[in-house]
């Protein structure tokens, strides 16, 4: 008995994607599965019914009929809490849910007896790529924020000299280099624009630069990948050091995209009303975080707005405008899942919690809920290697003294602890004159420390030769023994201490006169 | 000269002294450090002998001993060639930690030295001597070992012993024990041989130590040696109770200490982990021989090729190593230098902080070879340009150039921070074979698809280069 799927007309307002379309009906059926289609399903799309029909669907009136006659309901949006009440006991769904953001919704379906797979708890590995309907819908979202920033923006984007004069081209600055980022760069660039782009995580930066766009930087040193290739939160510092990279390009470009978003979380705001008001009049922002609360400040959710003379786009809805696009790579992302949950091909899903994609992608299984799933094996991108990279610039700070990385507080507090009891005890044991003597060692120990390590690396060399002829000072100790003052010991060694402090000056001699000239051979030769 | 003149001149001295090292912050300071460092020291020397520690009786003798010493000291300044320098600098460190020694021999046996000392005074003493004896005999000991290992007199190859770490770690608790006899001595003659004892073990523990450290790490090694020898005259100053030994010895050691620390960061070796000794020599031989061969060809080139390359590039980053040194080449590399500027070729110099045998090696040769400072740049400065320089040349290194140190984790120098001349269009490794470097890794570099390799002594290579260049 093959189960069935059945693909109900979005209830969303302005949601014109479908679950399915007519192409993958078929592909569905050879799968063995049976496929009912609400009537109208696909109208917003420009898929009619009959091209459902013609593919092999039944067409069902009514959303009440269709839920009561699915196996398996194949959705876009998360189900309405209208949509949830017709939902079958111990069904099936597959959709968008958004877990960490409906909780209330899971405890819905969990009550539900159903079986859930997320379409955005797909995990982040090769093998899960094609079934990856984030990835999708975002490229689509990338793209069509280019096409609303070219319609809302008054000029070419392309450079041109034409009879009726110089047209500059225009400067597109895309925030977040992610699959909508780089789609954003691509499509812009393909339509002749500048564009630069940024993100938090610096591997990106070939990828920027094979769209056709130009990599900036932040100028700070953190490494920005976090799990499975999103991007994770960053510290203060760099936060800083981003805004002000993002104060100078608002400044000169005309349109700023902006696709960042850290999962999990609100939508980091990265333009701030400041940089909106700093921007060229006629200007467009493109915010594909509004549904996160947005990037830039003044983004009103859903929204078009025009706030110091720049145009906010705030659609929540990017993908649903290109409907018929989304709605085909959206059906083919649930085909591949479809054959993930039907190896058998024989019209029955088997949600088997031992493959890894079906584990991260169920949400709710049999009514008990199986989200967050464990961290995936693999990530997509190899943080390791650039985190072992990221000590080397940060040894260039070393003006002042410390040089790398700061201890840790636990770290000094053991130093500083193991200081004092070495302190301490010298200062209840030792006499008062090693005292004054122990004191200026230290305090020279310091300064030495200090100076040294201004010295360029260029001149280690005579660095060495320098204080190697320096330390020639002890000679004033082999000097003081040769013929001291008369002293009224009996049997002082006086042929002994006289050779041996002999012999000690001519040895150090070689090594002062010798040392000082060498350095000063040594230094002639560092010249422009 | 009173007590007080002869202090305040030491206050002088040691001013002088810090102005010195101050002074080697910049090529331009630094001729004027050196001469801070000279007239400190004249000072020292002079307020010494002139003061009330020395009477005229002793004036010959200091000044036979001091001519003597300039004679030698002076004519191994001027006959050295700038390749020897770590050479010469070790065998220098070398007769500080004797003078060390001598003087804390000479103090001991001297009753007037001790005598107004009582009580825990004269125990402290006494440990200084011990202590100054103890640091002057090991540094003696490693800068001979040291000198015999870079002037290949000694195999560069860390020689270990079974059990090493336990050898030391005995000796250490020897030295302690007679130290303990050596300060409840009663009398000068009973304390002579736990001294003695300690010394002979003390130099012996230098031996070791040094000869366990394979030639890679010699420039820590030196820069170690240099600290010691700066502890060793702290110590000295302790012991006379004489402020202007401390504040230098204090100086020096220190400089050693932080050169010490820049060397193994650069290396990303813990230093703890090189004086332990044995790198590059665990797991046996080098990576050739196991299964981590790495993939590709090697694709040689020959000098006219290479003169090709070179001409056709608008940049060109070059890359010395110790090879260069051995060879004697930093001459025809200026020569290439300048041939190529004069086309008009943006020609720049890449160092790394370890190539060579001794800090700052590299960059002495290529001013010996009057190359102009401004176009030689550290590691950090250049490894973001080697993407837009269409020519690397790597004249005789190998570690420091190497790939697996970022891409392979199994690497032993994985993690040590390297040029990245694999991400020029074009990088040419100039070495006589195919051999592994002093860390004994192979380098994938040598297989990579932008790489050539010109086989040949690098001095030879380089006048062919130069030859083909200038026709």
């Amino acid at each position: 008995m093959p189960q069935v799927i059945g693909v109900p007309r979005e209830t969303a307002a302005g949601e014109k994607r479908v679950a399915t379309v007519p192409e993958i009906v078929e592909k569905l059926s050879k799968l063995g599965f049976e496929v009912i289609v609400q009537s109208g399903a696909g109208e917003a799309s420009n898929f009619g019914d009959d091209a459902y029909r013609a593919a092999g669907a039944r067409i069902v009136e009514g959303a009440d009929l269709l839920w009561a006659g699915s196996d398996i309901v194949f959705k876009v949006r998360a189900p309405s809490p209208g949509e949830l009440t017709l939902m079958r006991e111990g069904g099936t769904l597959v959709s968008f849910i958004w877990p960490a953001q409906n909780p209330e919704l899971m405890q819905q379906l969990a009550a539900k007896k159903a079986t859930v797979l997320a379409m955005d708890s797909v995990p982040r590995i090769s093998r899960a790529q094609k079934l990856d309907a984030l990835s999708s819908m975002a490229n689509i979202a990338g793209y069509r924020a280019v096409i609303e920033a070219a319609h809302h923006f008054g000029r070419f984007f392309t450079g041109q000299i034409t009879a009726a004069g110089k047209v500059p081209p225009a400067k597109v600055f895309v925030i977040g280099a992610g699959v909508a980022g780089l789609a954003a760069i691509g499509a812009a660039s393909g339509l002749g624009a500048i564009v630069r782009a940024n993100d938090t995580r610096p591997e990106v930066a070939d990828q920027v630069i094979s769209m056709g766009g130009e990599f900036v930087p932040v100028d700070y040193v953190e490494e920005g990948s976090g799990v499975g290739g999103y991007a994770k939160v960053m510290s203060e510092g760099f936060q800083k050091a981003q805004r002000e990279t993002f104060a100078k390009q608002a400044k000169d470009v005309d349109i700023i995209i902006t696709t960042a978003l850290i999962p999990g979380k609100p939508a980091p705001k990265l333009i701030s009303a400041e940089m909106v008001r700093s921007m060229r009049p006629g200007s467009v922002i493109v915010d594909l975080a509004a549904e996160q609360g947005g990037n830039c400040e003044l983004t009103e959710p859903g929204q078009v707005a025009v706030r110091h003379g720049v145009t906010i786009i705030g659609y929540t809805d990017l993908p649903s405008r290109l409907a018929k696009q989304a709605s085909t790579l959206y059906a083919t992302n649930l085909f591949r899942l479809t054959e993930e949950l039907c190896k058998t091909k024989d019209g029955v899903i088997d949600v088997n919690m031992e493959d890894e994609v079906i584990r991260g992608t169920t949400v709710v299984k049999d009514g008990s809920i199986s989200w967050p799933p464990p961290p995936p094996k693999l990530s997509a991108a190899p943080p390791a290697k650039s985190a072992a990279r990221a000590p080397a610039p940060a040894a260039k700070a070393h003006g002042h003294g410390g040089g790398g990385a700061p201890r840790s507080l636990k770290a000094s507090a053991l130093l500083f602890l193991a200081g004092a009891i070495l302190f301490w005890f010298i200062g209840a044991y030792a006499p008062p004159t090693f005292l004054a003597h122990f004191t200026v060692f230290v305090l020279a120990c310091f300064i030495g420390y200090m100076v040294i390590w201004n010295v360029t690396p260029a001149l280690h060399t005579p660095l060495m030769s320098v204080t190697n002829a320096i330390s020639s000072i002890i000679a004033v100790g082999a000097l003081v023994q040769v013929a001291p003052p008369p002293s009224d010991f009996a049997g002082r060694p006086v042929g002994w201490i006289v050779t041996l402090a002999i012999v000690s000056i001519a040895l150090v001699a070689i090594n002062m006169f010798g040392g000082f000239a060498v350095t000063r051979r040594m230094l002639e030769m560092f010249r422009k | 000269m009173s007590e007080t003149l002869v202090t305040v001149a030491y206050v002088g001295a040691a001013i002088l002294f810090i102005l010195s090292l101050g002074g080697l912050s910049h090529p331009e300071t630094s001729r004027r450090g050196n001469l801070y460092g000279i007239v400190g020291m004249i000072i020292a020397v002079v307020a010494t002998v002139a003061g009330p520690g020395v009477t005229a009786g002793g004036y010959p003798w200091i000044i036979g001993a001091m001519v003597l010493g300039a004679t030698v000291g002076l004519y191994a300044a001027r006959v050295v060639r700038m390749t020897q320098m770590p050479e010469l600098v070790a065998l220098m460190h070398s007769l500080v930690g004797l003078a060390a020694v001598l003087v804390g021999f000479a103090n001991y046996i001297d009753p007037a030295a001790a005598a107004h000392y009582q009580g825990a005074e004269k125990a402290i003493h006494e440990i200084e001597i011990y202590i100054g004896v103890l640091i002057g005999a090991v540094t003696f000991s490693g800068s001979l070992i040291a000198f015999g290992k870079l002037s290949a007199k000694i195999s560069g190859k860390p020689m270990l012993l079974p059990a090493r770490h336990w050898i030391n770690l005995a000796g250490l608790l020897v030295v302690l024990w007679f130290g303990a006899r050596f300060v409840g001595a009663p009398s000068v003659s009973a304390g002579m041989g736990p001294l003695m004892v300690m010394t002979v073990i003390a130099l012996a523990f230098g031996v070791h130590m040094v000869m366990a450290i394979g030639g890679a790490d010699m420039p820590v090694v030196v820069s170690m040696l240099n600290s010691y020898s700066g502890w060793a005259a702290a110590a000295t100053g302790f012991m006379l109770s004489n402020d202007l030994l401390i504040i230098t010895g204090a100086l020096v050691g220190s400089s050693g200490a932080i050169l010490s620390y820049i060397m193994c960061r650069a290396m990303n070796r813990r230093f703890i982990a090189v004086i332990a000794g044995g790198f590059g020599t665990e797991g046996g031989a080098p990576a050739a021989a196991g299964g981590t061969q790495p993939a590709g060809e090697v694709v040689p080139i020959s000098a006219a090729e290479t003169a090709d390359l070179l001409r056709d590039a608008k940049n060109v980053i070059i890359v010395p190593g110790y090879g260069m040194a051995v060879a004697q080449a930093q001459h025809t590399v200026y020569e290439i230098t300048k041939q190529l500027r004069d086309n008009g070729v943006t020609v720049r110099f890449g160092i790394h902080p370890v190539a060579g045998r001794m800090p700052g090696h590299m960059n002495v040769l290529l001013a010996e070879a009057k190359v102009p400072y401004d176009i030689v740049f550290e590691m950090d400065e250049l490894n973001g340009d080697f993407p837009q320089t269409d020519v690397a040349m790597v004249i005789g290194a190998n570690d420091i150039v190497n790939p697996a140190a970022q891409e392979d984790p199994t690497s032993p120098i994985a993690g040590m921070p390297v040029l990245e001349v694999w991400n020029a269009k074009t990088s040419v490794v100039m070495k006589r074979s195919m051999a592994s470097g002093y860390a004994g890794v192979d380098n994938p570099l040598f297989y990579k698809e932008n790489n050539r390799m010109l086989f040949g002594d690098a001095k030879k290579m380089l006048d062919e280069v130069l030859v083909a260049l200038k026709a």
